[in-house]
């Protein structure tokens, strides 16, 4: 067989590789999904280009290179509802708009309900999505036969499945090429993307910051944006901002490639497991995080034997395939399960952080906001609700319930 | 795996055990003395660091006693914690 890609003239480079500069308007912190979209709507909606993003290994090689790639929207509560769903509206523009093939897919995503309680809480959940205009359904176990045939939905399981609620909207989308097209659009608004550049602290002057100091000599910034996930209270903590957040390791895992037989995404978080099929054919499979805190990227091999079992139960089918690869990230955990978008007690400091095992989803979204926080220096209405003073009025976001298995 | 040392048993599995995040957090003396920052610090700010961490955990499927380790958290080496038990009592 004659490949015609050998024979090619190699491709140009998505983006250029730049030194720093001595100073920016504004330093991002982590060029993973999250930080890129940041620099990319500053760019698009405010005219900023004077941008940084700084990242310490190689471009969305942390959380946005491992995640399992859910996009849905279908969080109960008002703030959510409203933060999630302009996420995924902007998805359904960017393909377009970034020109550069992601295979964003609205495939639908089934949520199962396994007890009569969860399933008047999914329930009470989607009349909560329909009344905030997010698509939501309900379905009896025929109607999600229907939808996906590979699920055992017959009453021999030990947790029958007795309802799902359905999102149509919901979908996938290829991770590591959400990240180079909106790279390479930030590369083209004249936005440096730095590589091998880690921020080890700030300089400060006062009740701002300055600069930062990274790996590769100190950077001066207007305004700095940390977009670290899991490492954004190692920073902070150099400045004595304590954040609620709780580093942990989380998991995920792909079989072989195979025929496309799984046609949605389906969560369970009672027996604690999800899954879908990734467009290269890939069974991608995740569930929840390591109980301990850890930066290792790297978890424990009864987290993975307990979400294969649930998978293997749910679809007897996934009995005949191999695990192929399991991996880890590092998520930023916050006790109520929602993000911190917002300012900081540094005039011109500003964080997003605290997505946990569901930022991928919120990718766009969170870019768009946390960019008009960082040009204007107040939050976007969307993220007003997420400032970090929640966690001293008690206005707690809570979307445990919602986020429950970890995705 | 985690191989953890519980004090009384000796080393076991890490499914044989839960976890107990941050050790030596103590509930506030007065917490009427307490503003709101300080009550949700207490609440919901716990240590993070990416380097030795002091922490708990109980051996629920063995003797279901609760102790203390240091754990390094980007490598997961681990330590008794004797030395600093006492200190912040
Ligand atoms: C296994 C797994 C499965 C997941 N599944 C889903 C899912 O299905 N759906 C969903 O919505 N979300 C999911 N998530 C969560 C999602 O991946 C994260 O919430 C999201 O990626 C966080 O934003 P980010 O892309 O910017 O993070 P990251 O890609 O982690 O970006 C942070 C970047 O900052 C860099 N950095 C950190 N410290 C420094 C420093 N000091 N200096 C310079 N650079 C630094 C890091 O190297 C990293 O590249 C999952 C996560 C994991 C780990
Ligand atoms: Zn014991």
């Amino acid at each position: 067989m004659v490949v015609d890609g050998h024979t090619s003239p190699a491709p140009d480079r998505l983006w250029r590789n730049p030194e720093p500069k001595s100073n920016y308007d504004v330093v991002i912190v982590g060029a993973g999904g999250h930080g890129l979209a940041t620099a990319y709507y500053l760019a698009r909606n405010h005219g900023v280009t004077d941008i940084a993003v700084l990242e310490r290994g190689w471009l969305a090689g942390g959380n946005m290179a491992r995640n399992t790639t859910i996009i849905r929207s279908n969080y109960l509560l008002d703030a959510s509802a409203a933060l999630y769903d302009h996420a995924l509206r902007l998805w359904e523009e960017l393909p377009e708009e970034l020109d550069h093939e992601f295979h964003f897919s609205q495939c639908g995503v089934l949520n199962l309900a396994h007890t009569e309680q969860e399933a008047r809480d999914a329930r009470r959940r989607a009349f909560a999505n329909e009344l905030n205009g997010v698509d939501a359904e309900w379905l009896t176990p025929d109607e999600i036969a229907e939808v996906c045939p590979i699920l055992d939905t017959s009453p021999r399981l030990r947790y029958p499945v007795i309802g799902a609620t359905y999102q149509r909207r919901a979908g996938v989308a290829k991770h590591d090429h959400v990240a180079w097209a909106l790279a390479r659009k930030c590369d083209e608004m004249g936005v440096d993307l730095i590589q091998n550049c880690e921020v080890t602290g700030f300089v400060t002057a006062g009740d701002r910051v300055t600069g930062v100091h990274t790996s590769r000599g100190t950077i001066g910034a207007g305004r700095v944006g940390l977009a670290a996930a899991g490492r954004t209270s190692v920073l902070t903590d150099t400045l004595g901002i304590s954040l609620p957040l709780q580093s942990h390791p989380l998991q995920a895992m792909a079989s072989e490639i195979l025929e496309p037989v799984h046609p949605c995404v389906v969560m369970s978080n009672h027996v604690h497991v999800y899954t879908s099929q990734a467009h290269k054919g890939e069974l991608v499979l995740g569930a929840g995080i390591d109980t301990h805190n850890g930066y290792a990227q790297r978890g424990s091999v009864h987290v993975v034997e307990n979400q294969l079992a649930a998978a293997v139960e749910l679809f007897p089918i996934f009995g005949r395939a191999h695990l192929l690869r399991t991996w880890a990230g590092t998520v930023d955990v916050t006790p109520d399960a929602s993000p911190i978008i917002g300012p900081t007690p540094y005039g011109n400091l500003f964080v997003n952080c605290g997505w946990g095992t569901g930022g991928f989803k919120a990718t766009p979204g969170a870019g768009w906001v946390f960019a008009h926080t960082i040009a204007t220096g107040a939050p976007h209405p969307l993220n007003e609700p997420y400032g970090m003073e929640r966690f001293t009025s008690g206005a707690l976001i809570d979307e445990h319930g919602a986020a429950a298995v970890a995705h | 795996m985690l191989l953890i040392r519980c004090p009384w048993c000796g080393d076991r599995d890490e499914v044989e055990f839960r976890y107990g995040g941050q050790a030596d957090v103590a509930y506030p003396t007065d917490p009427h003395e307490l503003d709101d920052a300080e009550w949700g610090n207490f609440l919901f700010v716990r240590a993070n660091p990416m380097g030795a961490l002091t922490e708990r955990w109980v051996h629920t499927a063995g003797c279901r006693r609760w102790f203390s380790v240091v754990r390094d958290t980007a490598t997961n080496e681990m330590t008794p914690d004797i030395p600093r038990r006492r200190e912040s009592r």
